[in-house]
């Protein structure tokens, strides 16, 4: 018999982020994980095995590519979807922007994050999921501090802030009417420094992107964008070796990386404990405007 | 490090944005380019200072019209704890969102402006956080700099609260002076407020007592989920809802009632000794049962109770009102099912504690239903057990979540009489009292006297005759052996109710003090009827609620204004009719009849002993007579 490891708040929080995976398995008939490569994405597989064990976990994971991903990130979903031998399915922007559905943007470094939306959909649509579970924290964003841990999509995958269901105790409504769908988010009320709390007291497999490394990297608008195929350098600019590491990981065009020689994870929750930033301040598409998050979630984005 | 939800209410403008800004600056939960964002911000907005108030002020749509308007969540952590702060508004139409806050925080910050003191709306977040179970209520006296930090202000609004709270019977309720604004007692000390010696806002929340209300002696196991990967195993996965279980204990399985033995209590890392309210398992079982989601696993000697009639408050959380007849999906534990709303008891003014009779409930309304439901549900009292005692309503054709419910317990039959603590929130208290239970059951009384325990309520115009009705039934009563009293205007005029007029006021304190006496003379054993004028509907709902369901006999002595005022046994109508009695009931002052009294009697052309007669039966046919 096995005592369990983590206490206190970690359990608390990890038993509730089961609860709603369970519920969601149990409420909805065609669930997706969105898998976005990223830790919180990751843990969300990580919870999903736990709250499933002895069986498979019963949906399959759904990556949204933006064709602009750093080939780490890939190696990696590509290791754990064996791993767990969970179900793979690939929505990809480039086929999106491919069958005229939409139009890339223009300059240096394009950024698909707005085009995700509709792939998203389109993918969502054709998999005919009722229900897509996704690694969004309340912690993340002003916007999505009145998310609810069941999220309700009108037939255009928008969702109405002022009108949502109130969710009371732990009774969650995923009635729905056909065509409608919903967003499950089971880490809601998980913040970045729990997170990395719990990766590292369950010793959980990072993509080495989130450990300290030398890459070439320049600054643009106070962001450090890291040297790949899909990032051009304007004039006057120049590559230049650093030390660094990401701390969310998405879109290469637009993720920033931090300066960082935290190249463990207790490291970096040192690093997050003295943080100043938060996470997404490095994500040169949230910058664009105060509430630019909160108009992309009207529009369905996860 | 453990875990504190809370819940933080107040009025607008009462600082609880600056409060949460300064809980989350204060404690370096927040991070430079929020600050920045935030500075910014109030740049634009002209404010001369950084207002941290907007750092918690979430949707566009709130920050365009300044206020908030839906539950936000927050999160902070010191090295104790971590803190999830369910923020929610204060204003009545957002009573919704208040419960919704409130359903799973273990404790309540209750904002008050020193200068304002105890307002109507700070009542109502105590009394919906009484409501909700919150063990703990936190009083945050805001804005003491704009009070001269005054130790009297400060004295006197928590003398204030203070006898409001003993009504709703907090356990816990902790008064602290702060200034949001200036960081007061919020995470430091105030230098400003020497004479306060508690402890600060932050230091509290630190500190107080966490998951106390847990039960951990009922156990209680909604089955959320099989999880069946082959023909060998069969898991049943859930959260424990209350109590703890181990290997090799027996169990009794909901709604089928048949027993087993748990022979593991799993998780990924391996099988438990023991788990406990809260944890994420799957049980297994020694034989093959067919268990399904829904189901609930608990001890056989140890059961919930299992009933399609359900006594409940819920608050009507839907745009959508109430609708009689209408079937609803009921989600209560893992399990749904069809339900209609049997009866509105009573709607709850929130703001004076009274109870209203009304028809339908509209969004925000909080009240007391009867619930009637297609499959029995599983349940404990919500004061028991918050995760067996509360459900939703849901509407079938919007799938909107519609009704948040508090269970109270099984609608009782007649023969099975519901303990009236609850009722206490609307009744008033004196100070430092406390319930005891009665000493001999009523069930003990009635079976010694043959007959139950109930209050014929005879109302009526003056002259309808309900006094003579009443005494020949209360002598046919007694000569057939029967406990009975009876309870008159003009004799409760005589003492009791002495030092009462006629104004509406006394009318109220009047029939207020009857409906309360009527009761203990219940509670007796006595069969009492009582025969007042009440002519307010709402006076006489509440001598209703003072006594079980069905044991409440309204009859309504229905007699036409003319015919009184040609009896006129009293000379009153005449007197009234030349002005010199005030308030003459259907003279001078209204009756409001009611709509739906167990009894109506007509009395034009007929005799006394018959009316009497027709009583028995309908006595008979509730139960109370044999
Ligand atoms: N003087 C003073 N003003 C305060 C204090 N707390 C809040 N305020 C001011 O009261 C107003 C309303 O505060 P806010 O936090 O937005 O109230 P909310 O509506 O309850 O969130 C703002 O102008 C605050 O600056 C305090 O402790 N002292």
């Amino acid at each position: 018999m096995v005592l369990k490891t983590i206490e206190g708040h970690l359990r608390q929080l990890e038993s509730e982020s089961i609860f709603v995976m369970r519920e969601v398995a149990a409420q909805f008939e065609r669930p997706v994980l969105l898998f976005s490569g990223g830790k919180d994405s990751i843990l969300m597989v990580h919870l999903a095995r736990k709250a499933f064990w002895p069986g498979r976990v019963p949906f399959p994971l759904v990556h949204i590519d933006t064709g602009h991903n750093f080939p780490e990130t890939i190696a990696f979903r590509d290791r754990l979807v064996e791993e767990t031998s969970a179900q793979l399915r690939v929505g990809s922007v480039q086929a999106s922007i491919d069958a005229g559905r939409v139009k890339e943007e223009e300059g240096p470094n394009p950024s698909r994050n707005g085009l995700q939306t509709v792939t998203l959909l389109d993918t969502l649509a054709e998999l005919k999921a009722d229900v897509a579970l996704g690694g969004g924290r309340r912690d993340e964003e002003k916007a999505r501090a009145k998310e609810r841990f069941f999220s309700h999509r009108d037939r255009f995958g928008q969702w109405d802030p002022k009108n949502q269901r109130p969710e009371v105790w732990n009774l969650f409504n995923g009635r729905r009417n056909p065509g409608e769908h919903f967003r499950a988010f089971p880490l809601s009320n998980w913040t970045e420094m729990d997170v990395w709390q719990y990766i590292a007291a369950e010793e959980i497999e990072l993509p080495s992107l989130y450990f300290s490394h030398r890459r070439n990297v320049v600054k643009r608008d106070g962001v450090l964008l890291a040297e790949s195929e899909f990032n051009r350098l304007l004039p006057g600019e120049a590559w230049e070796e650093r030390t660094i590491r990401f701390r969310t990981i998405g879109d290469a065009t637009c993720t920033g990386a931090t300066e960082s020689s935290a190249s463990t994870l207790d490291d970096i929750i040192a690093e997050v404990a003295a943080a100043r930033e938060t996470e997404r301040g490095g994500r040169s598409d949230d910058k664009r405007s105060e509430a630019a998050m909160e108009d992309r979630k009207k529009l369905g984005y996860f | 490090m453990d875990l504190l939800r809370f819940s933080t209410a107040g009025s607008v403008d009462d600082g609880k944005s600056t409060l949460i800004g300064r809980l989350l600056y204060d404690t370096k939960s927040i991070f430079e380019d929020q600050l920045a964002a935030v500075e910014d911000a109030s740049a634009r907005r002209g404010e001369g200072y950084v207002n941290l108030a907007l750092l918690t002020d979430g949707l566009r749509a709130e920050r365009e019209q300044n206020i908030t308007i839906d539950v936000a969540y927050r999160y902070f952590a010191t090295p104790r704890r971590k803190f999830i702060i369910a923020d929610t508004p204060g204003h009545i139409q957002y009573t919704r969102n208040m419960v919704t806050g409130a359903s799973t925080a273990e404790l309540a910050i209750i904002l008050i402006d020193a200068r304002n003191g105890v307002l109507t709306q700070s009542k109502r977040h105590g009394f919906l956080s009484s409501l909700l179970g919150i063990p703990h209520i936190l009083v945050a006296i805001n804005k003491m700099d704009l009070v001269d930090w005054s130790e009297e202000r400060y004295e006197e609004i928590a003398a204030d609260y203070t006898s409001f709270a003993q009504k709703l019977g907090v356990d816990d309720l902790t008064f602290i002076p702060i200034s949001a604004l200036l960081g007061d007692n919020v995470v430091d000390e105030s230098e400003r407020m020497p004479w306060y010696r508690g402890s600060t806002l932050l230091h509290h929340l630190e500190h107080v007592n966490v998951g106390a209300h847990r039960n951990l002696v009922d156990f209680r196991f909604p089955v959320q989920y099989v999880i069946r990967p082959d023909q060998d195993y069969r898991g049943y996965a859930g959260r424990i809802a209350s109590g703890t279980i181990r290997p090799g204990e027996e169990i009794l399985i909901l709604p089928s009632r048949k027993t087993t033995t748990v022979a593991s209590v799993d998780t990924f890392e391996g099988p438990l000794d023991e788990a406990t309210a809260g944890d994420a398992i799957a049980l297994t079982t020694t034989d093959e049962l067919d268990i399904s989601r829904g189901d609930m696993i608990v001890r056989p000697l140890n059961l919930p109770s299992a009933d399609t009639e359900i006594d409940a408050t819920i608050c009507w959380t839907s745009e959508q009102p109430m609708e009689a007849n209408t079937q609803y999906w009921l989600r209560q534990t893992t399990r749904e099912t069809k339900a209609f709303i049997s009866r509105i008891v009573y709607r709850i003014d929130v703001d004076t504690l009274h109870r209203d009779e009304v028809k339908q409930f509209e969004l925000n309304d909080i009240g007391r239903v009867q619930i009637t439901t297609a499959q029995p549900i599983f349940f404990d009292r919500y004061q028991l057990n918050r995760e067996t005692g509360s459900f939703v309503l849901i509407d079938p054709h919007t799938n909107n979540t519609v009704a948040a419910g508090m269970i109270r317990g099984e609608v009782k039959t007649v023969d099975d009489l519901p303990p009236q603590k609850s009722e206490e929130v609307l009744r008033p208290v004196s100070p430092d009292v406390v319930w005891e239970a009665w000493n001999i059951d009523l069930a003990v009384r009635e079976a010694r006297s043959g007959h139950k325990a109930a209050v014929i309520w005879f109302t009526g115009l003056s002259g309808s005759g309900k006094s003579s009705i009443a005494r020949a039934l209360e002598s046919r009563l007694f000569e057939a052996g029967a406990q009975t009293m009876l309870l008159d205007g003009d004799q409760v005029r005589h003492g009791i109710n002495g030092d009462l007029g006629f104004s509406p006021g006394d009318r109220t304190e009047n029939i207020r003090r009857v409906g309360e006496l009527a009761a203990l003379f219940f509670r007796s054993g006595s069969i009492v009827l009582c025969t007042f004028v009440s002519p307010f509907q709402a006076d006489r709902a509440r001598a209703r609620g003072l006594v079980p369901r069905g044991r409440f006999v309204e009859v309504f002595v229905d007699t036409p204004l003319e015919e009184c005022e040609r009896r006129d046994a009293k000379g009153l109508y005449a007197r009234a009719r030349k002005g010199e009695i005030a308030h003459m009931t259907g003279i001078s002052s209204p009756y409001e009849a009611p709509e739906s009294p167990e009894v109506r009697v007509e009395t034009v052309g007929r005799e006394v002993d018959d009316v009497v007669g027709e009583l028995v039966v309908r006595l008979r046919d509730l139960g109370v007579v044999r």
